[in-house]
Order: structure tokens, then sequence, then C-alpha cells
């Protein structure tokens, strides 16, 4: 039977696939480009008619508004970019802080919570699904209304071994201030660190050619510490304090921790490290008992099968969702708002705004500052990761 | 090598060096480790550091629990009219928790400022949405596929027609400007979660779309959401929508709260359910294909009923967030449960030094329960789902 070949009609274009994707595509740009052009049109034209500026002029206008806390001078006279900037570093602040903080509780937490000891393991667990199911908002207006606030007043003030107070006006604490001479023990500092880090890799070098272990932590100890307390000592401590001194109705002197700053600190650490605690543990558990025991049967002790086994291999599953943790508690520190810790969101997207009243331009640069906070971190956090990641094949 | 033999042999020819002359004292019994001596042994007092670890806990739940139950439960105020049955008095020194306040308050909390006559809607929608999440929740549930209609279509119109009224059926309207408490925060979240579920799941297969133009539009909508923190969405959603619909549409301040939160968690509803997709094995969407079966068909026969079972613990864990971020709608000047708690807090009828702390600790129960209780859940449907996996 001779084959016949009939020639095949073409199918329509309709049902080619590539054709199909393209129209897809080309249809749901037209539509996101019309809601874009109309959104926009419609935005414009509510602007002119409710007589709003538009643009970026209004940044260098006087603010005339003054904050509580500030990391750079400022004051009512100065221009709204300045306002900006003060929000940001207090944001970075408590963030940074908040940041250091959790993950200390969080992982200290998390092990307890692997303790063969039942008590321990119990109130860790306890700890952890107490705090991660309450709000933080409500925690953080705990912190502040019934704890804070209900602290004594200035007269009552109470004192804190140092030289300090605590009221509910804040926490105030002796400032230290450099006298001639203090410049010393601060070079000394960083001449540490760059030594200790050199060290370090010295030793790790030797380590690898020679396998000879070199006392890494006590060097690095004496180093940063020892040395500049050293040359603090021999240049006469030319260090001062400047001692708060409680007064009738206020404080004067010393540094002052706004009892804002404080509630919204505690609030950020307890609730993250409830978080960052559960990644640790998950983390831990992660590295199967094969791990542990193979380390033993080599002869490691516990603390180095821990150190040179179970860590580096647990970090592998911790990094990823610890680095998540931080953006939340970064994104988290705009609930300031709540409380009226000058943060961001407080000054900017809350003060600036209300006086300016260019909501498009003052929520998007708000916006756009903690995209950058979150890009960066996540860009740093990956770079570490990449180091410790598993290589394959 | 015979060297080594002579020196063996000249060292036994001196005879043995020791013999036991009696039997050797029987060892004591090894340390028991059963019954409650034992456990006390094995899990508490192991070794010195535990031991040491075991004092300062049990220290520390002396230092805490006493002062707990001392204000909570002995020196509570249960019944009372105002401020003055909460305050410390000669015969009651040491105040503890206001519980009358939160006694008489109550209404407030649940309904905010809805009309007193028409709050058995409220109830209506409270039974309405319970049946809804129980349908939902029980997987041996007889027709579930219905259930998802009701869910996503029945239960949302018939809320909406009952709390914001319908004059024509007889129900008056009551503005959104008067809900207030657990109403608003249930709400929010229920709408999160009602609308966030499909727009999540449209984004996430957006992401995994082999059209470019489909996956860049999720992909930049997903992180740029992801990357901003709730608050500035609701700002956003709350000054920045009503220039940017036509001024006679000026929607309403809770819509605008609402799409602001929908938006929010659809994001993150979305990673979560990319999650699920990941794990479904490539041979799935080809037999799917194989059998000749069109993407939307093969999504909804095959690959989506598996990706979402096996995502129902992320999604409640979402959930979770969801409802504790619902307290944030207080930006756009809502009267959520928590800001009703605020505000009665310092109502001068009630204000107390106790007042405060008993509002919070009433309103951290309330959101312990229903969050510790999905998460219990979303636990139980983990177990249920590794059942296979088990070895």
């Amino acid at each position: 039977m001779a084959a016949v070949d009939v020639p095949r009609p073409k199918p329509p274009l309709i049902y080619n696939p590539r054709v199909r994707g393209i129209a897809y595509q080309v249809v749901l740009c037209a539509l996101v480009l019309f809601l874009a052009w109309s959104a926009i049109h419609n935005a414009v034209e509510n602007l002119a008619r409710a007589k709003i500026a538009s643009g970026f002029g209004f940044w260098s206008n006087t603010a005339g508004f003054d904050i509580s806390q500030s990391l750079i001078n400022y004051s009512n006279i100065s221009t709204y970019g300045r306002a900006f900037w003060v929000g940001l570093l207090n944001t970075l602040l408590v963030a940074a802080l908040g940041i250091v903080f959790a993950t200390i509780l969080g992982f200290i937490i998390g092990i307890s919570r692997l303790s063969t000891n039942w008590l321990v393991a119990r109130m860790a667990g306890f700890y952890v699904e107490t705090i991660r199911n309450i709000p933080l908002l409500l925690q953080l207006l705990f912190w502040y209304n019934a704890v804070l606030k209900a602290l004594p007043a200035v007269r009552d003030s109470l004192a804190i071994p140092g030289g300090g107070f605590l009221n509910n006006r804040g926490l105030f604490l002796p400032q230290p201030i450099a006298q001639p001479g203090a410049q010393w023990p601060l070079i000394a500092l960083a001449f540490g660190i760059v030594a200790a880090v050199a060290f370090r890799v010295w030793a790790k070098r030797r380590h690898e050619s020679t396998g000879e272990w070199a006392p890494v932590f006590w060097t690095t100890l004496g180093l940063v510490v020892l040395v500049p307390f050293a040359v603090l000592a021999l240049s006469g401590f030319p260090i001062a304090f400047s001692y708060p001194q409680s007064g009738r109705f206020n404080i004067q002197g010393g540094i002052e921790v706004l009892p804002e700053f404080m509630a919204l600190l505690f609030g950020l650490v307890i609730y993250t490290a409830a978080f960052i605690a559960e990644v640790v543990r998950a983390g831990i558990l992660s590295v199967s008992k094969g791990q542990t025991e193979a380390a033993y049967s080599l002869g490691l002790r516990p603390s180095a099968t821990l150190r040179l086994v179970v860590v580096p291999q647990a970090m592998r599953v911790i990094i990823p969702p610890l680095t998540s943790q931080y953006l939340n508690l970064t994104k988290n520190s705009s609930l300031a708002v709540a409380i009226g810790y000058p943060d961001l969101v407080q000054i900017f997207a809350g003060t600036v705004l209300n006086q300016t009243g260019q909501a498009v331009e003052v929520i998007a640069i708000t916006m756009a500052v903690y995209l950058t906070i979150s890009l960066v971190t996540s860009a740093l956090m990956n770079l570490y990761n990449l180091r410790i990641a598993l290589v394959e094949r | 090598m015979s060297d080594i033999a002579t020196q063996t042999d000249a060292k036994l020819m001196e005879g043995p060096a020791f013999v036991r002359a009696g039997t050797v004292a029987a060892l004591p019994p090894p340390v028991r480790y059963a019954g409650a001596l034992g456990w006390l042994r094995a899990n508490l007092l192991s070794s010195p550091l535990n031991i040491a670890l075991t004092v300062i806990c049990v220290l520390l739940v002396l230092w805490l629990l006493p002062p707990l139950v001392k204000f909570l439960i002995v020196d509570a105020v249960w019944d009372g009219a105002g401020r003055a049955d909460c305050l410390a008095r000669p015969d009651h020194p040491e105040m503890g928790a206001c519980w009358a306040f939160v006694f008489e308050r109550i209404n407030f909390f649940i309904y905010g400022f809805y009309p007193i006559d028409e709050r058995w809607r409220v109830n209506v929608f409270f039974a309405l949405l319970a049946v809804a999440v129980v349908w939902m929740a029980w997987l041996e549930a007889p027709r579930r596929d219905i259930g998802v209609i009701y869910f996503f279509i029945v239960m949302p119109i018939a809320s909406i027609v009952l709390l914001l009224g319908f004059p024509s059926m007889g129900l008056s309207r009551v503005p959104t400007s008067s809900w207030g408490g657990v109403l608003v925060t249930v709400v929010v979240a229920a709408v999160g979660i009602v609308a966030s579920l499909p727009i999540g799941i449209v984004l996430a297969l957006g992401r995994r779309s082999r059209m470019p133009a489909v996956r860049l539009l999720s992909v930049l909508f997903i992180e740029f959401v992801r990357g901003v923190p709730l608050i500035t969405v609701l700002f956003m959603a709350s000054v920045m929508l009503p220039l940017f619909v036509p001024e006679t549409w000026s929607p309403d301040k809770l819509l605008r709260a609402l799409v602001g939160v929908a938006l929010f968690s659809a994001a993150y509803m979305a990673e979560v359910v990319r999650a699920g997709l990941q794990a479904i094995p490539k041979g799935q969407f080809e037999g799917a294909m194989a059998v000749g079966l069109s993407y939307w068909q093969s999504m909804r026969l095959v690959i989506l009923p598996q990706a979402l079972t096996i995502t129902i613990p992320n999604i409640v864990n979402t959930t979770i967030g969801l409802f504790k971020d619902t307290t944030l709608v207080f930006v756009v000047g809502i009267f959520d449960f928590l800001m009703t708690i605020e505000s009665a807090r310092v109502d001068p009828n009630w204000a107390t030094p106790v007042t405060s702390t008993t509002g919070y600790v009433f309103a951290a129960m309330f959101y312990l329960v229903f969050c510790y209780g999905m998460s219990r859940y979303a636990r139980t449907i983990e177990r249920r789902l590794a059942v296979g996996e088990r070895r």
C-alpha cells in the first residue's frame, strides 16, 4: 500500500501555543498599563483639585517640629530632609540593637528547647508558644503603657547601681565623656582588632598546612580586650562620666534612653527571639544523629563535636530563615508609630505627610527605604550563605 | 621473635603475681531509671549543670507564678460597677486584675459601636463564618466541593448583605464606621484569607509561568509587597487609593484597609502556594499533559489539589500571621478589637492603675486562644500528611 501524502491542513493560528502566549501577555501588559495610566491620570486630577503640590521640593523646606530622639543634630528649624535622616537613623538603631539581642536570646531559647533537662525544655517551649501567638502590637502597648509608663515618677526614681535612674520618663545612665588623650585606647582597640583578624587568618593557614592548633580564642581576647585596657590604664583613664542629677521634675545630664525606645526594643527582641528560637531548633534537629555519633566515634569531645560538626551543618539550614526574621524585625520596627518612638514611619509617613499632604511622594520614599534595607540585607545574607552552603559536585 | 618468646616464658615461670582468694563483693545495683524518682534523676538531675539549671528554673517559676496567680485570681475584682471597685482600699490593699471592667465592656469589645438592636446580625455572621471554617477545616466533612463555593462566594455575599444592611430586605444600613471590636478583627482576617488565597494562587502560578511578562509582573508584585512593612501598605491604601480612583468613588475607610490587607497577605500566600507547587514531582505535570488535559484542567484536577493539601499547615500559619496583623489597621483609624481595649482602658469611668494591665491580659488571652488553636490544627494536619512518609 503506497502511502498517500495528504497535505495536512495547517491548524489555525489561534491554537498555536506560542501565538497564544504572546497574545495573553500583550493583553495583560495592556491591562496593567491602562490601570497605571488611569491611576496616574486620576491622581493628577485629584491632586490638582485639592491644590496639593507635587514633586520633591518639600525636601528642603523647614520642618518646624521637634523630635524627641536624634542621633544627628536636629532642631525645629531643620529641613524635612534632615527629619527623614533622623527617622531613618532611629529605625536603623533600634533594628540593629534588636537584631543583636534577639539573636542572642533566640539562640539561648532555641537550644534550651532541645535540652535534656525537662524543666528547661518545657519553659522554653512555653515561652515560644505564648510569645509567638500574641500580636506584637499588643506586646508593645503592654510594655509601654502597662510597664514603663507605670514606673515611679521622677521624684521617686529607682536608682540603678553605678549612678543611673529609672522612672516613667525613661532610663538615665552616666555618660562617658572623652578627656584629652582618649584617642590612644581607641587606636589600641582598632590595632587589636586588626591584629586579631590577622592572627586568625595566619592560624587557620598554619592549621591547614601543618595541622597544629593555635590558641585563637585567648589571643583574640588578649588583643581586643587586654591591650586597649592596658593602654587605657597607662594613659591614666582619660574618661570622665557625666552622672544624671535627679531633680524634682526632671533629670539633668547623662544619657537619656526614652521609654518609647525601651518598649520598642523589648517588644521586638522578645517577639523575634521566639521565632529565631524555632529557626535554631529546626536547624539543629536537621543535623542527623549519625553525624554526632560519627564525631564521637572519631574521638571528638562533645564541645568539639558541637563546634566542628553540628553547628556548621545546622547553620546552613538556619541562615536563610534567620535572614527573613531579621528583615521581619526591621519591618516590624515600623510599629513604633503606635507608641510614639520617632522612627522613619512615625516622623516621615506620619508628621511630614500630615504637614505637607504630599502622600504619594512621602509613601513612595518610605517604601523605597524599606525595600532597599530588605534587598541589601538579603544580598549580604545570600553572600554569606553562598560561602557556607554545601557544594555538591 | 624467639627473643620475645623466651622473655614471656621467663615471666610465666615466676608464677602469677596475684590470685584472689575470696569472692568479690557484689556491685551496688545500677541507678534506677524507672519510676518517679528515676524520671527525676534522668530528666532533671542528670549532671551538675542540669542540677544547677533545674534550681534556676524552679526559682524562676517560684518568682513569677505566685504574683501572677495573685494578680489574676486571688486579688482580682470579679464584679463591680465602676472604677471605685477596682481601686485599692484599706480592706483590699493590693489590687489585682479588674475583671469587672472586662465584663461590663464585653459588648463594646465584641461589637464596637454596632447598633444594639442590630447586633443579632453580627451573631448570625459569626455563625455563618463558623460553619464555613468548620466545613473547610474538617477534612472528612461531606461535600467539601460545595463548601468551597460556600466559603468563597455564598458566605462573603451573605455577610456583606447582613452586616452592611439591605434596606429593601428590611435590614437597615449600618455604616462601617460604627463597626468595631472582634467584629472588625474577624472581618479583616476573613476578608484577608478569602481574598488572598485565590489571588495568591494566581500569583504563584504566574511566578512559575513560562510567559516572561506574566512571570516578571508576579515577581515584581510579590517581592515589592514582601519587602515593605504592612503599616506602609495600609498607609498607601488609606491615603493613595483615594487619589488613584475617580473622585466620585471615594472608597470607604474600612474597604481601603481591606484592600491593603488582602494585597499584602496575597503576596505571602503566593509564596506559600509556590512552595507547595514546587513539591509536586514533575511527573504529575507531564502525566496530566499526556492524558490531554489543558493547562487549567491539569491545574484544577491534578496539581492544585495535591499542592494545596500539602500546603495546608503553611496556609494556616500564614492565617495566624494575618490574624495577628489585623491589629495594625489602627494606623488608618479603624476600631479593631485591640483598639476598643485601648480606648476603653483610658475611659475615666474605669481608669485605675490595674485597668490597662487587665485589658491587655484579656486581649492577650483572646489572641492566644485563637492563634494557639490554629497552630495546633496546623500541627495535626502536618502529622496526618506525614503518615505516608513515616517509616
